[in-house]
């Protein structure tokens, strides 16, 4: 990116609501059931048929505005927003409009402008080879996630980065996840987010023209889409030509981005309270009830483990920021066996772990229980075991479980103790190895110590740690002297 | 053993009373009217059941006494059409709440009536099952929107009939028909299953022969719906009429609607004062009041009404039931099409009309002010109960017109609400009963009252009922046809 622009962007996330029954009727939420079996005369919009709020949804609502520390408001209003659209049966979506349920609030450095409630659209099915709308024989419509509960979460235009757009996303999806109150995934688009992006020089007051880029259904997508478009906006700005408002879509696949909808061609949703509800009223019974199931919030939790705990603010964002990694990390420290497993080295241990499973995966449903990982710190900390053999030893657990004392007795692994004499064998095997290697350590030339540490290492599958190797092998060399 | 004649004589609280005397076999109430509904030639039914079903338990308030339902409210498995083309052939899945509060209390359903299209009109001249014809004369029309319910009652083709008031569909076709008309407080009857007009206002009422009857039906219908937001528990038992005075009753009589320049024609202005007389006779004390806004309740109306009409009717696509007009290629041109073919004019014209006055950069200026005039009027009716127990004006400016005099006019057409509109802005209750005839045919006069004071309105009407001895059984001739 050019160092003379800076992007200003915001995010707007749609999240649906894991309540047991739809936004404003009775049918119960479904995922993969047979098309069109969760419906009725409500969701369907038939004539006649009238909308009821979802307490539930309204009371899960507000336990987002209070986690992201928003403006409750006593009295806020649906309105309907008109358009025509073969996934919308009514001719348009209830939403709210002009007077939110939540607004102001802040996550992380990022503020909240307005958070909402509103019903998700049906499934547009297109039927085709290609698996596009354009060329797709027909479009079938699957009403069953038609009326799911959605709160839509509105940013300020408070983030500088595609980097920092991500991290943010993750931080706002744990965050969701420990409320309890989505699946929050975005390849099942429980989890979806537009993003309004613009450029300016920088130390510029003024903001850009925005675009808006639609549905990124992955983080990486969000990523790499954000940076598609600052880089086509510079290029514009650039070349002396200027942004147009529009709306754009990203395709992943050929990382192309192509216009949905110019500003000429954006709709006028002729917005007016919806005459079916009557206002939405929260009292303080509802906002204390949502506040007591408040859980301790990963940026919370975040805060906890560096200032009681001692981890890194990068690492402790690692942890919290991932629910069940923050979750297998105080497991791990509970477990009886954590006692000699200091914070710090338990929460290194927990990224080798993540890095062997994957960053997708849970630690919880790898065959390493909490407090076999913990023993294992232990071990470590106690100097019974090497930091290599430690990491054999946690292979093995990832592999087939098991416990890591059990582990350590039966491959051999325990650290071989400087009195061994098998090992001051293969220390004077080392040096007999590499004669040349061995005469300039002794005139001084510590660095070409490496090759004799290698051999050590290898010798002893690692049952010692590298140092304690290399200040054997300078002791034997100068004892020769 | 009745003759049929006799049995079309009695009143709707008259023959429940001979059925649960045993003296009347509902099953063959049921028969002498759907002989008589079948033989009809003045276009009030568009569907008759053909038989009542399971016979009423013995302490059925309603005691098998069949009833005629508004085209509008859905009814399982029979057509209800809304008196549109789009809507051919449409058999809902599901039961309007206050019918089937209806057939719960033993009144079977006898047919549905003919209507103004989405009860779009005063005439009954906008059905796309042709016009209604008035039993008092078969030149004229019976008003609307719920024409075919005014005329089915007056007419004798049903001992009571339901139908819908928006701004006056009840009360108006009630007035010109010699019947009795009803519109509840809003929110007093559920919605739900109510094909929407506008939504804010839309309620369901009774149309009978006399004011013991609308008690009876309305004692039925109220009550407190969990699938209508809107809907509330009704405060107080509605009971039969009994009251045979006005002693201590304030009736406020407005200068702007029944004034010199609110365009009353002198035989209505004639029966109308006649009636004050009398209410002044029976103790009643009638003053002149002000209600200064109500001369643009018929503006504010005529935006509200087409805004939330405008969303009401674009679920009509021909997508999922109804209509559908195949276009030439896309999905658009289908919606097009359908539309094009489906609706008539005056619905056209009110979407149009609603849609305008919802876009962006008029919505402040007609919505929002049209709003603003509301609550203006509102405003003036409480202050003016804070006077007196109610407001009187004659329902209708005139009697039943002419078929097709005013349909090149849509101005004139809507001042046949002039009288009635405030009322529905308002959201309060208001009663028409037939006080006279003029020119051979029958003069509606109107008492409004505060929110939920169905029951003072029912026993005010009843005093007066009695002493006007209003006779309409001329009507019930003519109807058989």
């Amino acid at each position: 990116m050019s160092a003379r622009f800076e992007p200003v962007i915001g995010l707007e996330i749609h999240v649906q609501l894991k309540t047991r029954t739809k936004m404003f009727c009775g049918c119960e939420l479904s995922f993969g059931a047979p098309p069109n079996t969760h419906t009725c005369p409500v969701c369907l919009g038939l004539p006649g048929a009238l909308p009821v709020a979802n307490a539930r949804a309204v009371h899960f609502a507000l336990k987002i505005g209070l986690a992201l520390g928003c403006e409750i408001a006593p009295r806020s209003l649906f309105h309907r927003k008109n358009y025509f659209y073969p996934d919308l049966p009514k001719g348009y979506q209830i939403s709210q409009y002009d007077v939110p349920l939540c607004r102001g609030g802040r996550l992380g450095d990022v503020r909240i402008h307005r958070v909402h409630l509103e019903e998700d659209a049906a499934k547009l099915v297109h039927v085709s080879s290609s698996g596009r709308i354009h060329g797709s024989e027909r479009t079938v419509v699957d009403f069953n996630r038609g009326g799911t509960p959605l709160v839509e979460i509105v940013t300020e235009p408070d983030i500088r980065s595609p980097e920092h757009a991500r991290e943010w996303l993750t931080l706002l999806r744990a965050t969701l996840k420990a409320l309890g109150v989505s699946d929050v995934d975005m390849s099942q688009g429980s989890l979806r987010c537009d993003a309004n992006v613009s450029v300016r020089p920088v130390g510029a007051g003024e903001l850009g023209v925005k675009t808006e880029l639609k549905n990124m259904n992955s983080f990486r997508f969000l990523q790499d889409g954000l940076r598609a478009e600052i880089e086509r906006q510079v290029g514009l700005l650039e070349a002396g030509l200027a942004v147009e408002q529009e709306t754009i879509h990203f395709d992943p696949a050929s990382r192309r981005l192509s216009t949905l909808r110019s500003k000429e061609e954006a709709h006028d949703y002729r917005y007016f309270p919806e005459p079916d509800l009557v206002p939405l009223l929260v009292d303080e019974r509802m906002i204390e009830a949502a506040r007591r199931e408040l859980p301790e919030l990963p940026a919370e939790r975040a805060q906890r483990f560096q200032a009681e705990l001692g981890l890194s603010a990068e690492r402790a964002r690692e942890l919290a920021f991932r629910p069940e990694r923050g979750d297998f990390f105080e497991a791990a420290l509970a477990s009886s066996d954590g006692r000699g497993a200091p914070p710090s080295s338990l929460a290194n241990w927990i990224s080798l772990l993540i890095e062997r499973i994957g960053a997708d995966g849970d630690p919880a449903e790898s065959k390493v229980t909490p407090g076999a990982l913990a023993r294992l710190v232990a071990m470590v900390e106690a100097g019974e075991v090497s930091r290599d053999a430690g990491r054999t030893v946690l292979a093995e657990l990832v592999r087939n479980g098991g416990d890591p004392v059990e582990i350590v007795a039966r491959e051999g692994l325990g650290r071989v103790s400087a009195d061994d004499e098998g090992l001051a064998e293969i220390i004077a095997a080392a040096i007999a190895s590499d004669p040349d290697a061995a005469a300039k350590v002794r005139e001084g030339s510590t660095k070409a110590i490496g090759p004799l540490v290698g051999y050590v290492m290898r010798e002893t599958k690692g049952r010692l740690d590298g140092g304690e190797a290399r200040r054997l092998i300078l002791e034997r060399l100068q004892a020769r002297d | 053993m009745s003759s049929a004649d006799e049995l079309i004589a009695l009143t709707g609280a008259e023959a429940a009373a001979r059925v649960r005397a045993g003296d009347v076999d509902p099953a063959e109430l049921f028969a002498a009217y759907r002989e008589r509904a079948a033989a009809e030639d003045l276009g009030a039914f568009t569907w008759l059941a053909d038989s009542p079903g399971e016979p009423p338990p013995p302490d059925a308030p309603l005691a098998g006494v069949p009833v005629a339902v508004k085209d509008l409210f859905c009814v399982r498995d029979v057509p209800s059409q809304a008196g549109s083309r789009i809507l051919e052939g449409y058999r809902p899945p599901y039961t309007a709440t206050v019918v089937e509060r209806l057939l719960a209390a033993g009144a079977p359903l006898l047919g549905k009536t003919n209507q103004d299209e989405f009860a779009m009109g005063s005439s009954n001249e906008n059905s796309a099952f042709g016009p209604v014809l008035n039993p008092w004369d078969r030149t004229r029309v019976p008003g609307g929107s719920s024409g075919g319910s005014a005329a089915a009652v007056a007419g004798g083709l049903a001992p009571w009939a339901i139908g819908t008031d928006t701004g006056g569909s009840i009360r108006q076709p009630a007035a010109l028909c010699g019947v009795v008309g009803l519109k509840p407080t809003y929110g007093a009857c559920s919605r739900y299953g109510m094909i929407a007009f506008a939504s804010s206002l839309d309620q369901a009422g009774p149309l009978t022969r006399d004011v013991t009857d609308a008690a009876l039906l309305l004692r039925a219908m109220i009550g407190r719906d969990r699938r209508d937001s809107t809907s509330v528990e009704f405060p107080g038992a509605i009971v039969p009429p009994r009251r045979q005075d006005l002693r201590g009753v304030r009736l406020g009589v407005p200068e702007e609607l029944c004034g010199e320049q609110s365009g009353i024609e002198p035989g209505v202005r004639e029966r109308f004062e006649a009636t004050l007389a009398l209410a002044e006779q029976l103790g009643a004390a009638v003053e002149r009041c002000r209600l200064p806004h109500a001369p643009h309740a018929l503006s504010a109306y005529y935006l509200i009404a087409p805004a939330e009409a405008s969303a009401n009717l674009a679920r009509f696509d021909g997508v999922r039931y109804g209509l559908r007009v195949d276009g030439e290629r896309e999905l658009t041109e289908m919606y097009c099409a359908t539309r094009a073919a489906g609706f008539g004019a005056e619905v056209k014209r009110r979407i149009m009309l609603g849609t305008y006055a919802l876009s962006s950069g008029y919505y402040e200026a007609y919505y929002g002010t049209a709003q603003k005039v509301r609550t203006k009027i509102a405003e003036d009716f409480a202050s003016a109960f804070e006077r007196f127990d109610f407001v009187a004006t004659p329902t209708s400016p005139w009697v039943a017109f002419p078929l097709g005099s005013k349909l090149e006019d849509p101005l004139a057409m809507y001042l046949n609400d002039f009288c009635t509109v405030p009322m529905s802005l308002a959201g309060i209750p208001a009663i028409s009963i037939p006080c006279g005839l003029s020119q051979g045919l029958p003069v509606g006069f109107q008492l409004a009252g505060p929110a939920f004071s169905e029951q003072a309105l029912l026993d005010a009407a009843y005093a007066l009922e009695l002493a006007l001895g209003f006779d309409g059984s001329a009507a019930r001739r003519e109807g058989g046809g």
